[in-house]
């Protein structure tokens, strides 16, 4: 089991013990069962309300209203949309492949949602005589599972352009697989100049690594610290791995009509959305837990109110990141395909591979003569 | 105890996978099986206690390499393969010589299990860092020409690929 190992350097100033070595199984397994329970929920709440914000900044953006007649300023939409998905006719061709037609939103929705298993978005903190850490489960390689995560979950959009049988479909398929081969390496060697400063690829070590302040007013945030270039070069190639605007080629509706989703209707297509907006939701928490600090913040007032401080930080940054997701998805126009791969191997890769290899200089330098890099 | 069920759990879903992979007629299923495989072998390597090995497992085989196996089968437009009797030489000489293959391997592993010790999550000594540290330190030669050796196999890729001389080159502008 997990308990025989205790790697982790403890957090600053607090007493945080491994939740296994203070709880019997049962309360374990209890907290384990609430905590996802919780997650899944705001997580499944998040997406959803992610669609609401999207037709919202989006119709502010081409000055009109958005959703407005389900509930006040259309708050109760995505329930009405959700009831729409459900009872809709679900169509399934006869030209598919039934097995794989099937199985690829499956694929998709379940790699999208698995990931959030690993991100933290809280520190530790204690309920009566139970403590926990805001995170379903704690990995030392937590960010390589993330990364192993959504690697898998190219398969379900592959899987749904091929055995949709239609042309359509297999070109949005095929598309969508290459970019996010494509864009997945640039992102993955974008985050090595973080995991060189933080020493570790536990997300919460990371996070702890971005604690406190310099020159007294500017955070620690690995944005702020080194690694500017590397937070555009993973904005860009996240863009890019959950085809979002301007990389939304694999479902360019003026060409492709629908992509690899063409086919797919009612609840199947609806699966496709879900997943789409939970890689979004990933992506963002990823980037708030590797530059910009996590739950980091100024923390203020009266204790409950700095217990919840962190989360609400945290949620902030994540929002902000959905926030910059719509905004770029209503400004930007559309890139060509050779130009989306050409930018993707021969503007973002070598700037990732510089980048990787000034942080390795710089933290070298640091060790070698200590107090003359901050 | 729970380890060793989850094991023989895993273990039996990638020999199933395996035959599975022999088994399919249709390429794309054959490549889905054999992601399976390269899956369950990662989850064999996690209750090892090399977490490391098994990210990596799923990140390079399964996220990366099975995927342009897929894409090209996609491309290619595989149909399904037709069944032949097969050779009889494969059923005489063939399933004979993996039995015993696999008793001969069955049989070492038996008469040494009690010199060999069993792992658990954790227990095994096979964290990021001091993979790196062999990588990078003790074995920096071995990975550097392997490096030089790949990158032979990009470039000797390129050139295969590449259209002959005085052919369009890029992509054609009348595309759009």
């Amino acid at each position: 089991m997990r308990r025989t190992r205790n790697l982790r350097p403890k957090a600053r100033g607090q007493e945080c013990p491994r939740h296994t070595d203070t709880l019997s199984i049962t309360t374990f397994i209890i907290i384990s069962i609430i905590k996802s329970v919780a997650v899944v929920g705001v997580l499944l709440t998040a997406v959803a309300y992610s669609v609401w914000l999207e037709r919202k900044v989006s119709a502010r953006i081409q000055n009109r209203w958005g959703p407005t007649r389900v509930g006040p300023f259309g708050l109760l939409q995505p329930l009405a949309d959700g009831a729409k998905f459900i009872f809709k006719e679900d169509l399934t061709q006869p030209h598919v492949y039934k097995p794989l037609y099937i199985a690829a939103p499956m694929i998709a929705l379940v790699f999208a949602i698995t990931s959030i298993s690993v991100i933290p978005f809280g520190n530790w903190v204690k309920v009566g005589p139970w403590g926990t850490y805001l995170q379903i489960t704690d990995l030392n390689i937590g960010l390589l599972v993330v990364l192993g995560i959504t690697s898998m979950g190219v398969y379900g959009v592959a899987l749904a352009g091929w055995s949709s049988n239609s042309k359509y479909s297999l070109l949005g398929g095929l598309r969508a697989s290459a970019q996010m081969i494509s864009y997945e390496v640039s992102l993955g060697l974008s985050l090595v100049g973080v995991l060189i400063m933080a020493g570790s690829l536990s997300l919460r070590d990371i996070v702890d690594a971005q604690g406190g302040v310099f020159w007294h007013f500017i955070p620690r945030w690995n944005i702020f610290h080194g690694q500017t270039l590397a937070f555009f070069i993973y904005l860009i190639s996240a863009y890019a791995e959950t085809n979002r605007t301007p990389f939304d080629l694999p479902e360019a509706e003026s060409e492709l009509v629908a992509g690899y989703h063409t086919e797919y209707s009612a609840m199947k297509f609806a699966m496709f959305f879900m997943a789409e907006y939970a890689n979004m939701v990933t992506v963002a928490c990823l980037a708030t837990l590797l530059f910009l600090g996590g739950w980091h913040g100024p923390i203020f007032g009266p204790p409950i109110l700095q217990a919840v401080m962190p989360v609400v930080w945290f949620c902030l940054k994540v929002f902000f990141f959905m926030f910059l997701y719509v905004w770029v998805r209503w400004t930007l126009p559309r890139f060509r395909y050779d130009q989306l791969m050409a930018f993707g191997w021969k503007v973002l890769l070598p700037l990732a591979v510089a980048n990787i290899v000034y942080t390795a200089l710089v933290v070298a330098l640091r060790a070698q003569y200590p107090g003359r890099f901050f | 105890m729970l380890h060793l069920i989850l094991f023989l759990f895993f273990g039996a879903i990638c020999v199933a996978g395996a035959v599975n992979l022999l088994a399919q007629s249709h390429p794309i299923n054959s490549a889905l099986s054999l992601i399976v495989v390269m899956g369950s072998l990662a989850a064999e390597y996690l209750l090892l206690g090399a977490e490391f090995l098994a990210a990596v497992q799923v990140i390079v085989y399964a996220g990366a390499i099975m995927v342009l196996f897929v894409i090209t089968i996609m491309l290619l437009n595989a149909g399904k393969e037709e069944r032949t009797q097969g050779s009889r030489v494969a059923i005489v000489l063939g399933i004979p010589g993996v039995l015993i293959g696999a008793v001969l391997v069955a049989w070492t592993l038996v008469g040494r299990s009690s010199t060999t010790q069993s792992v658990s999550i954790g227990a095994l000594w096979g964290a990021p860092k001091d993979i790196a540290r062999l990588l990078f330190r003790d074995f920096l030669l071995p990975f550097e020409v392997t490096s030089v050796l790949i990158l032979i196999a990009i470039m000797g890729a390129v050139v295969l690929a590449s259209r002959p001389e005085g052919g369009a080159r890029g992509p054609r502008k009348d595309e759009g």
